[in-house]
């Protein structure tokens, strides 16, 4: 059985789409290969920044031979069908056999295929990956019509066993299969003839190309930690940028260069962000001081210097970017001693929105929202407002127009500058959180309140202009601002009602719907099901989120319980039969019950039962103490099941009768006191 | 290879090498533009199915990059070295790394890497993907490969390279400070240095750029210049003075050059809203789609019946 080696060599691919890639081309080719009837034993797949290698071990010679039968027209049929049958099938007339079957006897002919080589069905496969491979972006280059990453210039496509390799014979828009690859660009130029994947393997590491990208990434890693611990120091872990930087060479150098003294005051971040976003370095960290001291550059090849003219180079560029860094941070810190009097002024001339007005004015709702919401959570409503009034200033520094990932947190160092209280800053740099799903949620009282109005001004905002999300158009990220509302209203177990926040609008209902369905998103991954949350809205005070949830939270538990499951059907029962006795009587049924008329002793333990749990639900309830409501309730459960079993309700007593659908609706009524659990579904 | 010792060595060698690989030097476009991409010899040739090869400085204005001579590294004004390949030569790589040892970069002792950096001129409705090219962490040039200009695919596909010339003789040279570079011999009878020619040209457009530009002149500019474009291609094609069939795609195309520039002083003077930059930009690439709509109906543009020039 022989071995299959693939490598398409092309000119550099982007670093975030290489191990796609390499599951992509490991997919299509053994997807294709079982398609076709050819087996494998294993198959691994590598990638480097310019070749997508895939291996595959024990490869079949070829596919099984394989017979179809199909069945033709019935033995007399007209002469045209049989002929355009014969004509489909492939075969001769001699060659088809006649099947007696209940409604008479028919044609039916045999179809032999013969198994096709291993190289032919290789060939097809590998040719249909190449053109439909589904990069992110592709291109097309010079005159030809192939789409590719970047321009492909070789494929090296051969089976190999014990007797030599052999090429699979296959051409692609001019470029034709063959055994040779070339090695590092610039360390070992030239073509290199392969026999095998591990001839391959060994001529490219002698090339200096090192295949594996895990390996890549290892080497780096090792030896940067050995680097930095050499020197006393830590490597700040950066994994994104680790994985990126084993995506942009092919054989990793790590040199370890130094920042000069005039930038190591400036803040962490901004030395952190400028030397990641800049020169895909990493920080090392002095664990002592927690500042950025030196830093950590992986270079694609060895040289003669042993990398001093690479490093040399990377420190010169490193410190003209950093004297631009430093330029923006004094000019800044100049600013924000001064009172930061231009950023405001300048936040009046940024457009926010045409017909929500310029920053500056929003930011000055948002300050007004803070202070009236800061009681609610706890905080200094002159301290909210203070910090509201701040919070988007930076926006206009000359460092977070240059790093607009900074934004926020060099607020917070501007703050600080400036002298306001670490009440302030804190929540000048923490008001955009939570931003991702992963984000930390802001818990000290004032970042909590501006926090809040920043989401609630922007959501209030558009939903008042009529700039509503709609199916995949949420060019406001609007959906985000409500579930970060959402995780500060339940992180923080803060009571403020959506109504009482948004007031009396045409868009009011509209907006706590929205929020209602972000809600039922967010706990549907937390696996509270949407008809237990369905249930709870209904309820009174649906727009209080914190108590919402803590009644969805409990009432999920409890359908989940064998107690629950139980008294739901019970329930069920109770309001279907009181329904239809409605609906036939055209009354309601909802008080009068009495126990003087019951009849049986089932009758009169399910009254017991509930004057005894009756109070104690709905002293529960009106402590929102669900958890304990839901197990009171539970305890109604053998009565209502019992009742059911016995009694019939239905007599020819009137009184009785009445007697005991009123007894139903007290069961009915103390349920959708807890939640609307008509809404439960299955 | 010469190891260069100002900054018109740098040029002079490039000029060279790619004379050498077959470009026409052109000369640079008479008008203000943003980037070597704007010359026509870039924008417009990328167009329809005749091959092209030429290679340009191109003198470049980023207002708001202006710092008034004092910046080491940022300038309004600076030099693009611009080439454009089509179609995109197979070795286009491998040529390229053969202009950085003609400008004395040696490619044993230096990292030379290609790191994504896909290409999109929203302005002139065109898009490209490539690298920006590092040089011991530095980017030394844009290499792009043109797939769309003007909202019309490019078939073929052209190859660009762009250098910052500035930046890129600043390293082979060493220098620190862009006004420290020598610009001419350091050692001839009058050496001149970056900073005696542009210095002040620096300061003085600075303060033009960001504070006096006259920006109710300039937003007449931008209109005037936008309603000629418009009324240059909605001419006959047939010119009635000589019979003859004259699109008038190159003297449409110098007006939404204009328009761009414009623009971009506009945007220096703090005068246009985020939400107006998106319109302003909307009108520059309408008026780019339409330039290059009027260009494929020219004989360069690969039109048939186009009269010859």
């Amino acid at each position: 059985m022989p071995d299959l080696l693939i490598e398409l060599f092309s000119e550099e691919i982007p670093a975030r789409m290489q191990a796609r890639a390499a599951a992509d081309l490991k997919r299509l080719v053994t997807d294709g290969l079982v398609e076709a009837g050819l087996t494998y034993a294993h198959a691994g797949a590598l990638v480097t920044p310019r070749r997508l290698t895939l291996a595959l071990e024990g490869v079949a010679d070829r596919s099984p031979d394989t017979v179809e039968e199909r069945r033709g027209p019935k033995v007399g049929a007209p002469e045209k069908a049989v002929e355009g049958f014969l004509r489909g099938a492939g075969v001769a007339r001699a060659d088809l056999e006649v099947r007696a079957e209940k409604k008479g006897e028919v044609y039916v002919a045999r179809i032999h295929r013969a198994g096709r080589p291993a190289d032919e069905i290789v060939a097809g496969v590998l040719e249909g990956a190449i053109r439909d491979f589904p990069w992110p972006k592709s291109m097309r280059w010079g005159e030809g019509a192939l789409r590719w990453v970047r321009p492909l210039h070789r494929i090296l496509c051969i089976l190999s066993g014990p007797e030599g390799a052999e090429i699979v014979p296959l051409e692609v828009d001019g470029i034709r299969a063959g055994a040779t690859t070339e090695g590092h660009r610039f360390m070992a130029p030239g073509e290199i003839r392969v026999s095998s994947f591990e001839d391959y393997q060994a001529k490219l590491k002698r090339a200096h190309v090192m295949l594996d990208p895990e390996e890549r990434a290892g080497t780096i890693r090792a030896e940067a930690q050995n680097m930095a611990f050499s020197s006393g120091l830590e490597v700040v872990e950066d994994p994104a940028l680790l994985a990126e930087v084993a995506g942009l060479v092919e054989w990793p150098v790590v040199l370890m260069g130094e920042i000069d003294a005039r930038f190591l005051d400036l803040p962490a971040e901004v030395l952190q962000t400028s030397m990641r976003e800049h020169q895909k370095f990493f920080s090392l960290r002095d664990p002592g001081t927690g500042r950025i001291v030196r830093f950590v550059t992986v270079a694609n090849r060895e040289t003669a210097d042993d990398g001093a003219t690479i490093l040399a180079g990377n420190q010169r560029v490193l410190a003209a970017r950093l004297a631009d860094a430093a330029f923006f941070w004094e000019n800044d810190l100049a600013v924000a001693k001064a009172g930061m009097g231009p950023w405001q002024e300048a936040l009046a001339s940024v457009t926010f929105h045409a017909r929500l007005g310029s920053e500056a004015d929003r930011v000055a709702r948002i300050a007004a929202l803070a202070r009236e919401l800061a009681p609610a959570v706890g905080a200094d409503p002159d301290q909210a407002a203070q910090a509201a009034t701040l919070a988007k200033a930076d926006l206009v520094s000359e460092m977070v127009y240059e790093f607009p990932e900074l934004q926020g947190v060099m607020g917070r160092y501007y703050a600080r500058a400036a002298g306001y209280p670490d009440e302030v800053a804190t929540a000048v740099a923490e008001h955009y959180a939570p931003l991702g799903p992963s984000d930390a949620v802001p818990t000290a009282p004032v970042s909590v309140a501006v926090s809040l109005a920043e989401k609630i001004d922007k959501l209030t905002g558009f939903w008042a202009i009529g700039e509503t999300p709609t199916g995949s158009k949420d060019p406001y990220a609007l959906r985000r601002a409500a579930l970060g509302v959402i995780r500060v209203l339940l992180d923080n177990a803060l009571r403020l009602p959506l109504g009482r926040i948004f007031g009396e609008n045409s868009w009011s209902a509209d907006l706590t719907g929205f929020f209602h369905d972000r809600l039922k998103v967010h706990l549907r991954d937390e696996g509270v099901p949407h008809d237990v949350i369905d249930a709870c809205l209904a309820m009174e005070g649906a727009d209080d989120l914190t108590l919402l949830v803590h009644r969805a939270r409990a009432l999920a538990a409890f359908l989940k319980s064998d107690d629950g499951e139980n008294l739901l059907a019970g329930f069920r029962r109770a309001n279907n039969i009181l329904g239809q006795a409605e609906a036939a009587d055209g009354v309601e049924y909802s008080f009068g019950a009495d126990a003087k008329h019951a009849r049986t002793d089932e009758e009169r333990a399910l009254f017991a039962a509930l004057e005894a749990q009756g109070p104690a639900i709905e002293r529960a309830m009106a402590e929102e103490d669900f958890a304990t409501a839901m197990a009171t309730l539970a305890l109604l459960r053998t009565p209502i099941d019992a009742f059911f079993e016995a009694v019939q309700i239905n007599t020819d007593n009137q009184i009785v009768r009445r007697n005991r659908l009123n007894l139903l609706s007290r069961i009915r009524a103390l349920c959708l006191g807890v939640a609307d659990l008509t809404r439960i579904e299955g | 290879m010469r190891q260069p010792t100002c900054f018109q060595d740098v040029i002079l060698a490039l000029q060279a090498y790619w004379a050498g690989a077959g470009c026409a030097v052109l000369q640079p476009y008479d008008m203000e533009v943003g980037a070597g991409t704007f010359h026509p010899a870039t924008t417009l040739r990328a167009l329809g199915p005749k091959g092209w090869a030429a290679a340009y400085v191109q003198p470049s204005r980023r207002p708001t990059d202006g710092r008034y001579g004092d910046s080491p590294n940022r300038l309004q004004h600076y030099y693009q070295y611009q080439v454009i390949l089509k179609p995109s030569p197979p070795d286009l790589q491998a040529l390229y790394l053969g202009s950085l040892k003609a400008i004395g970069i040696d490619m044993d002792l230096h990292d030379i890497r290609f790191v994504e950096d896909d290409w999109e001129s929203p302005t002139l409705g065109a898009w490209g993907l490539g690298w920006e090219v590092w040089c011991d962490g530095m980017e030394v040039s844009q290499f792009t490969y043109f797939q769309q200009v003007g909202g019309h695919d490019c078939a073929p596909v052209s190859g660009e390279l762009t250098y910052g010339l500035e930046r890129l003789a600043m390293y082979v040279l060493g220098i620190d400070h862009v006004m420290d570079m020598p610009f001419n011999a350091p050692d001839g009878p009058r050496p001149l240095s970056y900073g005696d020619v542009f210095r002040e040209a620096e300061a003085q457009y600075a303060r033009y750029n960001f504070d006096q530009a006259d920006t109710a002149v300039l937003l007449r500019h931008f209109e005037e210049a936008e309603a000629e474009c418009a009324a240059l291609l909605g001419q006959p094609e047939v010119d009635p003075k000589t019979g003859r069939r004259i699109v008038m795609a190159l003297p449409a195309y110098d007006q939404c050059i204009k328009a761009s520039h414009v623009f971009n002083l506009l945007d220096a003077r703090g005068v246009i809203s985020v939400t107006e930059r998106q319109a302003y930009i909307g009108r520059v690439r309408a008026l780019a789609k339409r330039c290059a709509d009027a260009f494929l109906l020219t004989e360069a543009g690969g039109h048939a019946d186009a009269a010859p020039a």
